[in-house]
């Protein structure tokens, strides 16, 4: 409770005056992409598996352009952080994510990498939106195949409702000066306990 | 002019100084006195020849998780193979002081997430030792369902991805789809696909709804000719046979010395199955194998492998005869310390109530002790201690897990190996990330 | 529970026989007999057991540690051993009084599998195994400031705060390890001088940043 978020500036800051063309050049870049979102699997625990189900003939990615999983950063779209993430793992993460070119867009999978999940605890990141940033959330314990494809398509819908001409769009958000990607409070607001997390202090 | 010159010259063999030692050429060959060339021995220093280090993980294709292997290569020889582990350390052993015990059942799915099931048994067990508790046999023959059906999915990943570190692919594909009959199983049993936490202590979480025995017989039926194509795809395949027969040997006296367990160490010649030497939910009763191999090579550890899916098959049409005849028995014991009574008696019986109460509000409270249960889990053998006060919440639990042990051998498996061999020999130890480095 | 007429393993006995007052005490409990032994003469304890033909005990099932809720209560060092040819198990203990040092022997001399077991009791707990051959951190990373996770006074969430454990983890160099000197010293890290192992301990690396 208690977490105030600063809603998003609704006016588009951009150079460029956005016209019928550029909306014409958009529909075109925005079809392109989500048509073929190659995802950069940074599965780590039980997620990745559902993942993998999802990669499976049942679920099936490929007949969103999918299928084709590119464990090379630099030639992904969009990390998909399957699992829990340790601390150990953070700066992985973040040079994998620095490493994938723009445009990129990051899912986080499941309870564990969207808010650190049942482990509230000494070595676990509490959601990865503190390391990096992160365009869709999707909840489950993991989630459903189902799940992680309306996950998926959801980011479809963000995609296609981008436009090239604003200007904060493509701007990499790097680590800073103090070695943290938001300011300290905000990692601490993030990670705060919740739920039953709250009452688990007491070792017996 | 006549008279002589005295020319002073000096005789001597090519390759050879005057001392006799053989003369290092700037490219840092010698001439022996042998007409041999050989590199001279600060050939590299001279050129600065170094062995070249190779970073695997911890984010890579090989879908085994988040393992490091950093690698020394001499050419395309390993020298020394290291792996680091930790990337998936999630804190388990320190959370279940802060839990109940039926509330560390959870816990338990998201250590070797490949075989849920089984781990949520061996925890039920591994209190229930501690408790001194003795479960009906409905709940036994449960258990060991859940157990083998853990088996066989722990096994089809393994299969799958192995099969695609080799450079198979359609394989993957068939194992995930039988993957997803047993996760249906599951799903109308627990509720969930994966993360079923399908036992309590002293029970089940529920017991399996109607017909699901049936349908779990014809998965029994229809199950073995996937394994049949994959057999075909595989066994006689040169290609894999190449690749895994002779590489990452490892004898019986090392695997046992390694603290190996499970198809590693049955595929070095180590007859040692918990099952069969320390039975438990009545695993002696059930008519089973145990293939144990005999080179303890890669291709020894997939034949392995393949014929404990076939026995696990086995194991599960018993299983079912047996649900079939103990339709409608009790799967919880009728302890109130462990299980809560039913809602009817705890809305009416004071003495239920309170039971109800206690085990809600506190937990169960196995009196203070400490117990070891190990159980033959598809990885090896995970092994669960708890050390208890008496109180709901245990003092320490340790999960010995079977593939941290496995993977320690590693660096042992790869010794001399070429680098394609080293994506061979990790993906025929089968590990799983989360139980590694909990 | 101990039931008091659970029967103790014979190698309790053939323990005494042996080493008389280094074996502190003997318990039962669920069935699994507990030798307690004297830090001094635990190696020898254990190779007496791994080597001696009538307890052959070949297989190391795993080594532990427990610290307990009460804090005057000394930390234990556990081995578990196993004996596959006569199927017999035994769970043998070492007290490590919390105000001393946290110092056992190791035994990977006599069991390989203990190598990566006491690593890990060494990062969860901080007891020293003498004479292991690569005593460094391996579930926590090398440079791991906040202390030994499994300790009962180290806290559930770490002593540091969230943007402090963040801030400190993203500053560890994911290629560590990675240069031949890093390898090279790991194996060799018994052997450093003091001050060489303080300045690794401090983050120090070298080869390619």
């Amino acid at each position: 409770m208690g977490l105030i978020a600063t809603p998003p500036d609704a006016t588009v800051v951009s150079s460029t005056s956005p016209n019928w063309v550029t909306t014409r050049l958009d529909f075109l870049a925005n079809w392109a992409r989500t048509s073929s979102l190659w995802p950069m699997p940074f599965g780590t625990a039980c997620c990745a598996i559902e993942f993998m189900a999802s990669a499976g003939s049942r679920f099936d990615l490929s007949r969103f352009g999918m299928e084709r999983m590119s464990f090379s950063p630099r030639q992904a779209d969009v990390l998909i952080c399957a699992g829990r993430l340790p601390f150990k793992l953070a700066p992985v993460i973040r040079r994998i994510w620095d490493q994938m070119p723009q445009p990129k867009w990051a899912i986080s999978m499941g309870a564990c990498a969207s808010s650190g999940g049942i482990f509230d605890n000494y070595s676990m990141v509490q959601g990865i939106d503190t390391i990096i940033p992160v365009d869709v959330y999707v909840p489950g314990c993991p989630p459903r195949p189902e799940g992680l494809m309306y996950g998926i398509l959801l980011l479809m819908k963000k995609i296609r409702g981008e436009t090239f001409t604003d200007d904060r769009l493509r701007v990499e958000k790097l680590v800073g000066p103090d070695g943290l990607y938001l300011p300290p409070e905000r990692v601490d607001e993030l990670s705060e306990p919740f739920g039953n997390s709250v009452s688990q202090t007491r070792s017996s | 002019m006549s008279g002589t010159r005295q020319v002073e010259f000096t005789v001597g063999t090519p390759g050879l100084d005057a001392q006799g030692r053989p003369v290092v050429s700037p490219l840092g060959v010698a001439l022996t006195d042998t007409g041999e060339f050989e590199t001279a021995g600060h050939f590299d220093e001279m050129f600065g020849a170094e062995p070249m280090m190779v970073n695997i993980g911890p984010q890579h294709p090989a879908t085994h998780g988040v393992l490091r292997l950093v690698v020394e290569l001499e050419g395309e020889t390993v020298k020394r193979c290291i792996p680091h582990i930790g990337y998936l350390h999630s804190g388990f052993e320190k959370l279940a002081e802060y839990r109940q015990y039926n509330q560390i059942i959870p816990l338990t799915d998201r250590t070797d997430y490949l075989a849920p099931m089984a781990n949520n048994v061996c925890l039920a067990l591994a209190v229930e030792k501690l408790m001194g508790l003795e479960v009906t046999e409905r709940c036994q023959v449960l258990r060991v369902v859940a157990c083998e059906m853990s088996r066989v999915i722990a096994h089809l990943v393994w299969l799958g991805t192995t099969g695609i570190d080799l450079g198979a692919y359609t394989p993957f594909l068939w194992a995930f789809q039988e993957r997803e009959r047993i996760y249906n199983l599951q799903e109308a049993w627990t509720g969930a696909r994966l993360t079923t936490s399908v036992t309590r202590v002293g029970g089940m979480m529920a017991d399996v709804p109607d017909g699901w025995d049936e349908a779990l017989g014809r998965f029994c039926r229809s199950f073995p000719a996937t394994l049949d194509e994959v057999d075909s795809m595989f066994t006689r395949n040169s290609i894999w046979c190449g690749r895994t027969q002779g590489v990452g040997a490892l004898s019986a006296g090392e695997a046992i010395n390694y603290s190996l367990s499970g198809p590693m160490l049955r595929a070095s010649g180590v007859d040692y199955d918990v099952r069969k030497d320390r039975p438990y939910l009545g695993y002696e009763t059930y008519d089973f194998d145990v293939p144990v191999g005999e080179h303890g090579d890669i291709y020894d550890r997939y034949l392995v492998r393949m014929e404990e899916m076939r026995q696990s098959v086995r194991i599960l049409e018993q299983a079912v005869e047996r649900l079939k005849k103990l339709r409608g028995a009790p799967v919880n014991v009728s302890d109130p310390r462990v299980i809560l009574p039913p809602k009817s008696r705890a809305m009416s019986d004071m003495e239920a109530m309170i039971f109800h109460f206690k085990q809600v509000m506190e937990g169960v409270k196995p009196p203070a002790g400490e117990a070891y249960m190990g159980v033959e889990n598809p990885k090896g053998e995970l092994g669960y201690y708890f050390v208890s006060d008496g109180t709901a919440k245990p003092v320490r639990w340790r999960i010995r897990p079977p593939s941290f042990l496995n993977l320690a051998a590693l660096p042992r498996l790869c010794e001399g190996a070429l680098l394609s061999d080293v994506i061979a020999i990790n993906a025929s130890v089968d590990i799983v990330m989360g139980e590694i480095d909990r | 529970m101990s039931a008091p007429t659970a029967a103790q393993s014979p190698s309790a006995q053939a323990l005494r026989d042996a080493f008389g007052a280094a074996i502190e005490r003997v318990e039962v409990s669920c069935g699994d007999t507990i030798v307690y032994v004297s830090r001094e003469r635990i190696h020898d304890v254990l190779a007496w057991l791994k080597e001696t033909p009538t307890q052959d005990f070949d297989y190391l099932t795993d080594v532990t540690a427990v610290d307990y809720r009460d804090a005057e209560r000394p930390l234990e060092v556990v081995w578990q051993l196993r004996s596959l040819a006569r199927k017999a198990d035994l769970r043998v203990k070492v007290r490590l009084d919390k105000d001393g040092p946290l110092d056992v022997p190791t035994c990977w001399d006599l069991w390989r599998g203990a190598n990566w077991l006491e690593r890990e009791v060494f990062d969860m707990f901080g007891v020293n195994f003498a004479g292991h051959p690569d005593m460094r951190r391996i579930l926590m990373w090398e440079t791991y400031q906040e202390g030994f996770p499994l300790r009962k006074d180290f806290p559930l969430r770490g002593h540091f705060s969230r943007a402090e454990q963040t801030r400190q983890a993203l500053a560890v160099n994911p290629e560590a390890h990675y240069s031949l000197e890093e390898l090279a010293t790991a194996d060799a890290y018994r052997n450093l001088p003091q001050d060489m192992r303080e300045r690794l301990r401090r983050g120090e690396r070298g080869g390619p940043e």
